[in-house]
């Protein structure tokens, strides 16, 4: 018996995934219940309609945009270890230091670079590898909505791209793109931070009630 | 051969005998409380020998896994996320300060962070967000003895495994043949008695004879699933031209209030055994039934209602305004309908303790056959009712704030949590204009902020 049993042995290659991401075994265990609850008619992967279905999501101004990048390469589905890997790169910043790593083994997802990327990758649509004036004109604009005029967002973003650009390409490229985002402690792109510094970096305090359970 | 005859005829003696001794048994502690609507206390000490069944269950597990150094999966440790609600414009006046090596003087208007505030909290809803978890069974802490709630398999022990054995024994072999012939006894009883009274003349007799009947009928379903309530404030018991609102999580709600209570119920015609049940019901008071065809009028429906509760001889209306079964941690947003027809309202919060069986019927995995089966090989079900006190329209407000209000009483009183969502997000997705507050707090942040320095 067992209809609803699952735990870790039932995750299908769950080592492997574990050493990717670096989740816990609870966390992927809890994951995998929410990839399953996701997944309605038990196909074993998702689709775009099954993260559609989350209002909260579909209420996000970048709802669009944050489903789209668990499906790179156009592809149509993903399946549990697709999804934890994207997962992952919200992960906080791991405290060893990165000179202990070893340099032969991968950057962790959930790296500093790694975070900058992916969201680099939520402005560059066409992925040439630059966020044109075009393409922050179109994030914009999802973001507002019909309440700003284009010459107010058509300024704006020209101004973003001229203070970001600095070979007067007319575009922003990663490396520019990491230069603005200098002063960004990672762990504002991670789970389980109230998004304020914490005391990790600059020595400023966390807002009290703020402890982190996403590891 | 010949050895076997006196045999058979022992086995065909105990048969008899056993028989009898449960037939007897069956009416004298089961039957005869139920239509007199009194109670041996059977079912609560049956209760609270399984909690300590339970309890010790749940620790051997825990024990267990100690043993192997691994971490029990604890479902319900309130999500995977922690962090503080905070609003748009604080968390990304945050991300600003912390990410801004210009000095502040004049906040600026737009910063290519920003877009972190609306990624991280899009990410947080695909890992929990509240609705999805809403709509499939309540996780729980310990272990009740049942399978289908078990996550932990490979902690069991030899003795556990013996428990859950017996357990399985006792639930499928004697509770579930038990159950059934109540059950089978109550609906027969309540379509037999409803039409012998449907042909006595009206007046208070046949009035009188109805409510027993139904009532006695209730309470022998009731004692079919094993239901162990408890009723609060009952001196707020919804009166004659009243309707009655409770939240929705499985149909076993309508024989848990009714149980208690005579009402008239509302719904909709249906074919096959529910048909029947439904004819013979109205012969003898008068329910509210619509064909599928009427459903779809809201106004015919308002008007049928707006009868009903005009009428004081008639018994008060027990609607399910959610529209949908919910799982019992939450209530959804309320259909207005019913609260705009100006009767007085009477909400009733149901809450259901999961540990003995989970009462939540997902419509989308099992059919109600199924349902009742699961519901049947549980070991019972445990609930408690309140009855708030009576609500009616004030002046000032519409439908909708009135329909939230008693939503949030019903809510802080039955322990959930009050959600503005529409039970409908099961099936379908959700409308833009929440999107559209966004976009509106947002911009006002960036172009706000444009205005000052063009004025400057």
């Amino acid at each position: 018996m067992g209809s609803r049993g699952s735990h870790a042995a039932r995750i299908p290659d769950a080592d492997s995934i574990r050493r990717e991401t670096g989740f816990s075994q609870a966390s992927l265990l809890r994951l995998y219940h929410r990839f399953r609850a996701l997944d309605r008619n038990k196909k074993g992967y998702l689709s775009r309609m099954d993260l559609q279905q989350i209002g909260a999501l579909a209420v996000n101004p970048l709802g669009d945009r944050i489903i789209d990048s668990f499906f790179p390469d156009g592809n149509l589905r993903v399946d549990f270890p697709g999804f934890v890997r994207v997962l992952a790169h919200f992960r906080p910043v791991d405290d060893d230091d990165s000179s202990m790593r070893d340099p032969k083994e991968p950057e962790p997802l959930n790296s500093r670079m790694n975070k900058l990327r992916f969201a680099f990758q939520l402005y560059d649509l066409d992925r040439d590898g630059k966020i044109s004036r075009h393409e922050m004109l179109q994030v914009l604009r999802l973001m507002v909505g019909v309440q700003v005029t284009e010459e107010q967002l058509e300024s704006i973003a020209d101004r973003t791209v001229q203070e970001a650009d600095e070979d007067g390409d007319g575009a922003v490229s990663f490396l520019e793109f990491t230069k603005e985002m200098l002063w960004c402690p990672a762990c504002i792109f991670s789970l389980g931070c109230a998004g304020v510094v914490c005391s990790q970096h600059m020595g400023v305090n966390c807002t009290e009630g703020f402890h982190l359970c996403f590891q | 051969m010949f050895l076997l005859l006196p045999f058979d005829s022992l086995i065909v003696n105990l048969l008899g005998i056993s028989l009898t001794v449960l037939f007897t048994l069956l009416l004298v502690f089961i039957i005869v409380p139920a239509i007199f609507g009194v109670s041996f206390g059977i079912r609560k000490l049956y209760m609270k020998t399984l909690l300590k069944i339970f309890a010790w269950a749940t620790l051997r597990m825990e024990r267990g896994a100690k043993e192997k150094n691994h971490q029990l999966y604890k479902p319900y440790t309130n999500g995977i996320i922690a962090k503080d609600p905070t609003s748009l414009e604080e968390e990304i006046k945050e991300i600003r300060r912390s990410g801004s090596s210009k000095a502040l003087d004049n906040t600026p208007e737009f910063e290519l962070s920003d877009i972190f505030y609306f990624c991280r909290k899009g990410m947080e809803t695909i890992m929990d967000d509240e609705v999805t978890k809403r709509f499939s069974a309540e996780e729980l802490e310990s272990w009740n003895l049942l399978s289908r709630t078990n996550y932990n398999f490979q902690y069991i022990s030899l003795r556990l495994t013996v428990l859950w054995g017996l357990g399985v024994l006792i639930r499928y072999c004697f509770l579930l043949p038990l159950r059934i012939a109540l059950a089978f006894t109550g609906i027969s009883l309540l379509v037999i008695g409803t039409t012998v009274v449907g042909y006595l003349p009206n007046g208070r007799f046949k009035e009188f004879l109805s409510k027993h009947v139904h009532l006695m009928c209730y309470r022998i379903c009731v004692r079919a699933l094993t239901a162990i309530i408890t009723y609060h404030d009952r001196e707020n018991r919804p009166r004659n031209g009243g309707i009655c609102v409770a939240n929705h999580t499985s149909p076993i709600d309508v024989i848990i209030l009714a149980s208690d209570g005579y009402y008239a119920m509302v719904g909709q015609v249906h074919g096959g055994l529910m048909g029947v049940i439904q004819r013979a019901m109205v012969k003898a008071c008068p329910h509210v039934w619509f064909e599928r065809s009427e459903v779809k009028d809201r106004h015919l429906v308002a008007k049928r209602l707006t009868e009903h509760v005009q009428d004081k001889s008639k018994l008060p209306i027990l609607i399910f305004p959610e529209g949908t079964c919910i799982n019992n941690t939450s209530v959804m947003m309320f259909k207005k309908g019913s609260f705009e027809i100006g009767a007085t309202v009477y909400p009733v919060a149901i809450k259901y303790d999961p540990q003995f069986g989970d009462a939540f019927w997902n419509s989308s995995k099992y059919g109600m056959v199924t349902y009742l089966l699961r519901m049947m090989t549980s070991w019972a079900i445990v609930c408690s009712v309140w009855y708030l006190p009576p609500m009616t329209r004030e002046t000032d407000e519409d439908a909708v704030q009135f329909a939230n209000r008693v939503k949030s009483a019903i809510a802080r009183q039955g322990g959930l949590v009050d959600l503005l969502w529409d039970g409908g997000l099961k099936r379908e997705k959700v409308k833009d204009t929440f999107k559209e507050e966004q976009q509106k707090l947002y911009s006002k942040m960036i172009v706000g902020n444009h205005e000052d320095r063009s004025r400057s």
